[in-house]
C-alpha cells in the first residue's frame, strides 16, 4: 500500500460508470471541483458492457419523466459531449406474438394515455412488417416508440469521461474505496492509494453501492446480479431497430458493423469478492430459440462471444436516486435493476441540480432512498435542505 | 440431471480435451488407472499437431517426417487399444469451473459432468506481426508443416522460411528430404544471442539428443546451400492482393527475395483459451515472453480439480507434454480415489526424471531463440488485430485515450473481438501497450476470455 | 479465382487414388478424399479464400489449426466454416466470403430504414 495522501475536492464521485461520470460533468460544467474514484476501469460493468438500449419503452411509470428528458439529452449528445457515444435513433419494437400478448400492449398504451404520455405507440402486424421485413410472420403487433435507439456503451462511458475531465474532473482509475466515513463536514475515502476527501459524497458504485451504503447505516434491499449477453459475427443488415417481446425475454439488436446482440435480463451468475460476472453460454439457448423463432434465417449465424457485467437489482425494481436519509451531504444514484444507461445523461443531470440545491423540472421523490425504511423518521432532513457546495459564482 | 437443452448431462470420472501428445498419453493413463475416460478432440484422428495425421498418414509421408514424427503413433496405438472412449470431431466451447465440459459434435451439443478436467490443448505459434503479414501466400510454418503432415502437399515453388526457432529449421529439414527446393532462410537470429544462450548450454548439453537434433538439421540445411542470411531485421511482405517478395536488412544492407510463399515462425507459445476462461491464475514468463498459467506439481490450476498438461501450461516440447500428461493422470487419479499419495509419488519418481532430461534444452532454446521486440511489438502501420484490422498505431492511440489495457482495447476498438477472439493479437495487444504505457506485461495483462471458446450457431444453441 | 496452385502433392507421396467432387464459387474441383477443405482448396490454384468484412482485403489461410480464423468460408450455406479443420465430402458447395461487400450496412441504408419507420407512425 502506498502512503497515505489525503487529496480533497468539492464532490468526491465513488464509481465512474455512466451515473458517475454524468453526475461528475454536470457538476463540473457549474464549477465544482470533483474527482471520481473508480473501482476498476471506468465503465467495466453495468454501464460500460451492457446491449446499449437506449430505452423508454417498457417504463415503470415513475421513471418515464426521467426517462424522457434524459432521451432529449441523447439526442443533443454529440453537442454535449463533443462525441455522440455511438447514439443511433433506430426507434424500439416490443413485438406482440400472440392476440393476448397484443391485448397486453394495448392495455398499456391506454394505460400510458391516461396518465399523458403518448411516445408508446400501439402498432399492429402490417406496420411492424413494415419496419422489419425479416421477422416471422407470426408476429401480430407490438408497441413503437419512434425516438428511442440504442448507443455503444464503453464509447459513451469514455465520452463522458473525456467531457468530465476536460471540465476539470479527475478520473482515478483502480482506485476502490474501501471505507467511507464523515469526519465533522468532510467526507473520507479510504482507497489503497490513500485517502481521498471532499464536503459531499456521491455514490455510484452500481452493485457495490449497497455495501458503502451500509458503512454509514442505510440499508437497501437490494442485490447484485450477473447479466449476460452474446453477440453475433457479422450479417448482412435486416433489422434496423431494437427489438424486445412481450411474452418472452429478449432483447435484440444488429449494429452497423453487422453483429447482433442478444440480450433481455439473463441472468448469470456473480462472483462478487472477485467483481466478476461469470458465463454459462448453456443457459442462453432460450434466448437463441426466442431469436431463432423471430429470425428463422439466423440459425446459421455464429455466436461469436457471450459476456457479463454486474448490476445491483432493488426489491421494488426501482432506481435509488437523492440524498441520503442517514447523512448529511451523501447522494445517491444506483440500483438501476439493468435499465440505467438510458437514465444516465438525464439522473446526473438531476442529480447535480439536486447536490446544488437548485430547482430542477423533474421530481426524484420515487427514487427516495428512505422508501425502503418501514420506520421512517418524518423529521429526516428532505433533500433540498443539503447544500454543501461553495459554488463559484460564475458558471463555466 | 438435465441441460438447459433438455438433453441429458452425463457423468463421467475424467473428461480430457485434446488429443495431442500430453491428451492421449494423459488418457490412456488415467483409464490404466481404472478411471472412465473421454476423450474430446476437434480434429478427425488422434495426434494433435506435433502428431497431426499420424493414424492417416501413408508410410512414405511418415518416413519422410522422420523419426520423432511416426513416435506419435505409439500414443496413438497405445490410445486405441485402451479403454478411453475417444470422441472426434468433438468442438468444445465451454468448460466451467464445476467441471461440465460442453461441446458440438455432428451438429449436436452435448455436455458432461465430470470429477475433473484435463486440459491438454497445447501450443500455438506465436504471431509474427510484420508488414504484409495478413497477405495470401504469407503463413506459418507451422501452417505448411500441417499440409505436409495431413495432405502431404508442399510449394510449388522454391519458398522462403523467415524468423527462427527449432520449427523452422525442422520444416526446412523435412522440405529437403521432399525435394521442395528453399529460396532461402531468413534468420532472425543474431551472433549475440548465441552469446547470451551460452550458459545454458551446459544444462543443453545433458539433453544431447535434441541438441544433436538441432545440429543435424542445421548442417544438412547448410549442406544443402540453401542461402542462409542470420541476423534479418525490418522483415516486411511486399504486395497488394497476394505475397511478391519478402524484404529484410542485414546490418543495414536492404534485401529482396521475390516468392509467392514465404513462412513465418517466431516460436510457440500455449494456447490459453480455456484457462484463462476458467478464470485461473496465469503468470508473464519472463523467458518464453508469453502468458502460462499457475500450476501444481501435479499439473491443477488455481481452480480444484482442473488441470493443464502439456505445451498448454508452459512450451516444453512433444515428449515433455506427454510426461506431464502421465503426471496429471496420476495427480487426478489420487484426487479422485484411485491410489493413494505413496502410490502416486513412487509411480510419478520416473517420470519426472525423464521430464528433467527433457525439459534441459528449453533454457538454452529459450535464450538463442527469443523472438526480436521489433517482430513482437511493430511499427504503428502494422496490423495486429487480423480480424478487426486494429494496427499497432491504433493501439497507440488508445493507450493515449486512457486505454489500460487489452480489455479496453476491445471497447477502443474493437480489438480481439473478431472470429478468432484474440488468439491471434492478444500477446501483441498485450506488450504494445505494455511499452506504450511504460510498464510491465505483467502488469498489463491479458483479454478476459469468454465462452464459446470454439464458434456455435444460434441454432445448435437452440438446440434445433 | 483459380490460378497456379501454392501448393502440390510431395513427390514421394503415395496417395490413395480415391477422390471427391466439390465446388468453389460453382466452379468443379476434384480433390484426393480425405484431407481438409482449406488444403483442397490451396492445392487447386485457390490462393485468396475470402475478402474482410472490414476494408475487403484478400485474406487466406495463415494457421491451419483453428487458430487464426483466416480460412472462413461458406460451406453448404453455412458461413464462417473453419475450412482447416473440416474434411472435404462428396458434392460440397464452397463459396468465398466477400466481406464488407455483403455485409456492412452502409450509413445511408440505415438512414433509409429510419425514415421508412417514421412513415409508418404517420
Amino acid at each position: 500500500m502506498s502512503e497515505v495522501r489525503a487529496r480533497h475536492s468539492d464532490v468526491l464521485v465513488i464509481g465512474g460508470g455512466i451515473h458517475g461520470l454524468s453526475t461528475a460533468l454536470h457538476l463540473a460544467r457549474r464549477g465544482v471541483e470533483v474527482t471520481v474514484l473508480e473501482a476498476d476501469y471506468c465503465g467495466r460493468h453495468a454501464s460500460g458492457v451492457n446491449a446499449g438500449g437506449v430505452r423508454t419503452l417498457g417504463r415503470h411509470d415513475a421513471e418515464i419523466p426521467l426517462a424522457l428528458s434524459s432521451r432529449e439529452l441523447w439526442h443533443d449528445l454529440a453537442q454535449m459531449l463533443g462525441d455522440d457515444g455511438g447514439f443511433v435513433p433506430s426507434g424500439q419494437l416490443k413485438l406482440a406474438e400472440s392476440a393476448a400478448e397484443l391485448d397486453e400492449c394495448r392495455q398499456r398504451v391506454n394505460h400510458l394515455q391516461r396518465l399523458g404520455f403518448t411516445h408508446e405507440v400501439l402498432i399492429d402486424a402490417q406496420q411492424v412488417f413494415e419496419i422489419i421485413p425479416t421477422v416471422a410472420r407470426h408476429v401480430v403487433g407490438g408497441i413503437w416508440v419512434k425516438d428511442d435507439g440504442y448507443a455503444i456503451p464503453y464509447k459513451t462511458v469514455t465520452s463522458f469521461r473525456l467531457a468530465a475531465e476536460k471540465n476539470g474532473v479527475k478520473v482515478h482509475e483502480t482506485t476502490p474505496a474501501q471505507r467511507i466515513e464523515q469526519r465533522g463536514s468532510e467526507w473520507q475515502v479510504t482507497t489503497p492509494a490513500g485517502v481521498f476527501s471532499a464536503g459531499h459524497l456521491v455514490i455510484t458504485a452500481g452493485a457495490w453501492a449497497r455495501e458503502l451504503a451500509e458503512q454509514v447505516g442505510e440499508s437497501v434491499p437490494a442485490h447484485p446480479e450477473g447479466l449476460m449477453l452474446m453477440v453475433t459475427h457479422r450479417v448482412a443488415p435486416f433489422c434496423a431497430p431494437v427489438l424486445g417481446a412481450t411474452g418472452r425475454s429478449l432483447s435484440f439488436k444488429q449494429f452497423a458493423n453487422g453483429t447482433v446482440v442478444i440480450g433481455g435480463k439473463l441472468i448469470g451468475s456473480v462472483d462478487f469478492p472477485a467483481r466478476h460476472g461469470e458465463v454459462d453460454l448453456a443457459r442462453l439457448g432460450i434466448s437463441a430459440r426466442t431469436v431463432t423463432d423471430l429470425f428463422p434465417h439466423l440459425k446459421h449465424l455464429g455466436v461469436n462471444r457471450v459476456w457479463a457485467g454486474v448490476e445491483a437489482f432493488t426489491a421494488d425494481d426501482l432506481p435509488v436516486i437523492g440524498a441520503s436519509r442517514k447523512a448529511s451531504h451523501l447522494s445517491y444514484s444506483f440500483g438501476f435493476c439493468g435499465s440505467g444507461f438510458q437514465m444516465g445523461p438525464g439522473t446526473g443531470k438531476r442529480l447535480a441540480q439536486q447536490i446544488l440545491g437548485e430547482h430542477s423540472d423533474i421530481s426524484l421523490e420515487a427514487f427516495d432512498i428512505g422508501r425502503f425504511d418501514t420506520a421512517r423518521c418524518d423529521e429526516a432532513p428532505s433533500p433540498g435542505s443539503h447544500i454543501p457546495i461553495n459554488v463559484p459564482s460564475v458558471a463555466r | 440431471m438435465n441441460d438447459h437443452f433438455g438433453g441429458v448431462v452425463e457423468a463421467v470420472d475424467v473428461v480430457v480435451v485434446g488429443a495431442g501428445a500430453a491428451g492421449m498419453a494423459g488418457a490412456v493413463a488415467l483409464a490404466g488407472l481404472g478411471l472412465q475416460v473421454v476423450l474430446l478432440d476437434e480434429q478427425g484422428s488422434p495426434g494433435g499437431q506435433i502428431y497431426r495425421g499420424i493414424t492417416l498418414a501413408p508410410l512414405s509421408r511418415r518416413d519422410l517426417l522422420g523419426a520423432e514424427y511416426a513416435h506419435g503413433n505409439v500414443l496413438a496405438q497405445a490410445l486405441a487399444s485402451s479403454s478411453v472412449r475417444y470422441e472426434k470431431g468433438a468442438a468444445v466451447w465451454q468448460v466451467t469451473r464445476d467441471h461440465q465440459v460442453s461441446y458440438l459434435r455432428d451438429g449436436r451439443l452435448r455436455t458432461l459432468q465430470a470429477k475433473a478436467v484435463l486440459l491438454a490443448t497445447g501450443a500455438m505459434e506465436r504471431p509474427f506481426p510484420i508488414p504484409g503479414w495478413t497477405l495470401p501466400g504469407v503463413m506459418s510454418a507451422g501452417a505448411a508443416q500441417i499440409l505436409l503432415k495431413s495432405a502431404g502437399l508442399a510449394p510449388t515453388e522454391p519458398v522462403v522460411l523467415a524468423g527462427c526457432g527449432p520449427l523452422l529449421y525442422l520444416l526446412g529439414w523435412q522440405y529437403l528430404r521432399a525435394g521442395v527446393p528453399i529460396k532461402a532462410l531468413v534468420d532472425t537470429t543474431r551472433p549475440e544471442d548465441y552469446w547470451r544462450a551460452r550458459r545454458h548450454l551446459f544444462a543443453a548439453l545433458r539433453a544431447w539428443p535434441y541438441l544433436r537434433k538441432g545440429l543435424e538439421l542445421m548442417r544438412s540445411l547448410r549442406s544443402a546451400r540453401i542461402p542462409h542470411h542470420t541476423g534479418a531485421e525490418q522483415l516486411a511482405i511486399e504486395g497488394e492482393e497476394a505475397a511478391t517478395a519478402l524484404t529484410f536488412t542485414v546490418a543495414g544492407k536492404a534485401h529482396r527475395i521475390a516468392a509467392r510463399c514465404v513462412l513465418l515462425h517466431q516460436g510457440v507459445v500455449p494456447n490459453i483459451q480455456f484457462s484463462q476462461s476458467l478464470r485461473a491464475r496465469h503468470v508473464w514468463d519472463v523467458d518464453q515472453l508469453c502468458f502460462s498459467p499457475v500450476v501444481d506439481p501435479w499439473s491443477e490450476l488455481d481452480v480444484p480439480g482442473m488441470f493443464v498438461a502439456g505445451d498448454g501450461a508452459g512450451i516444453g516440447g512433444a515428449q515433455a507434454a506427454a510426461l506431464q500428461g502421465e503426471l496429471a493422470a496420476l495427480g487426478i487419479a489420487q484426487r479422485l480415489g484411485r491410489v493413494n499419495a505413496g502410490q502416486r509419488d513412487e509411480r510419478a519418481g520416473p517420470l519426472r526424471e525423464q521430464l528433467a532430461l527433457n525439459l534441459r534444452i528449453r533454457p538454452f532454446l529459450d535464450a538463442l531463440y527469443q523472438p526480436k521486440e521489433a517482430n513482437r511489438i511493430p511499427a504503428d502501420e502494422v496490423i495486429v488485430c487480423r480480424c478487426e484490422e486494429v494496427t499497432a498505431g491504433d493501439l497507440r492511440t488508445f493507450v493515449a485515450l486512457g486505454c489500460a489495457g487489452p480489455n479496453q482495447a476491445k471497447s477502443f476498438g474493437r480489438c480481439g473481438m473478431g472470429p478468432c477472439q484474440g488468439r491471434m493479437c492478444g500477446l501483441t495487444v498485450t506488450e504494445v501497450i505494455a511499452k506504450a504505457r511504460g510498464v510491465s506485461a505483467a502488469e498489463v495483462g491479458y483479454y478476459r476470455i469468454r465462452p464459446p471458446i470454439k464458434p456455435i450457431t444460434l441454432g445448435e444453441l437452440a438446440g434445433e | 479465382m483459380r490460378t497456379d496452385p501454392l501448393f502440390q502433392t510431395v513427390t514421394s507421396e503415395v496417395r490413395s487414388t480415391r477422390t471427391v467432387s466439390l465446388s468453389f464459387n460453382d466452379q468443379a474441383l476434384e480433390v484426393p478424399a480425405g484431407i481438409s477443405v482449406a488444403a483442397a482448396l490451396l492445392m487447386s490454384g485457390i490462393n485468396r479464400f475470402r475478402a474482410t468484412p472490414v476494408s475487403e482485403s484478400p485474406r487466406a489461410p495463415y494457421c491451419m489449426m483453428g487458430v487464426c480464423f483466416e480460412c472462413l468460408v461458406d460451406i453448404d450455406g453455412v458461413p464462417n466454416r473453419q475450412s482447416c479443420l473440416i474434411e472435404v465430402a462428396e458434392g460440397m458447395r464452397i463459396r468465398s466470403q466477400e466481406g464488407a461487400r455483403d455485409l456492412i450496412i452502409q450509413a445511408d441504408n440505415v438512414q433509409t430504414a429510419i425514415e421508412q419507420t417514421v412513415e409508418v407512425q404517420s
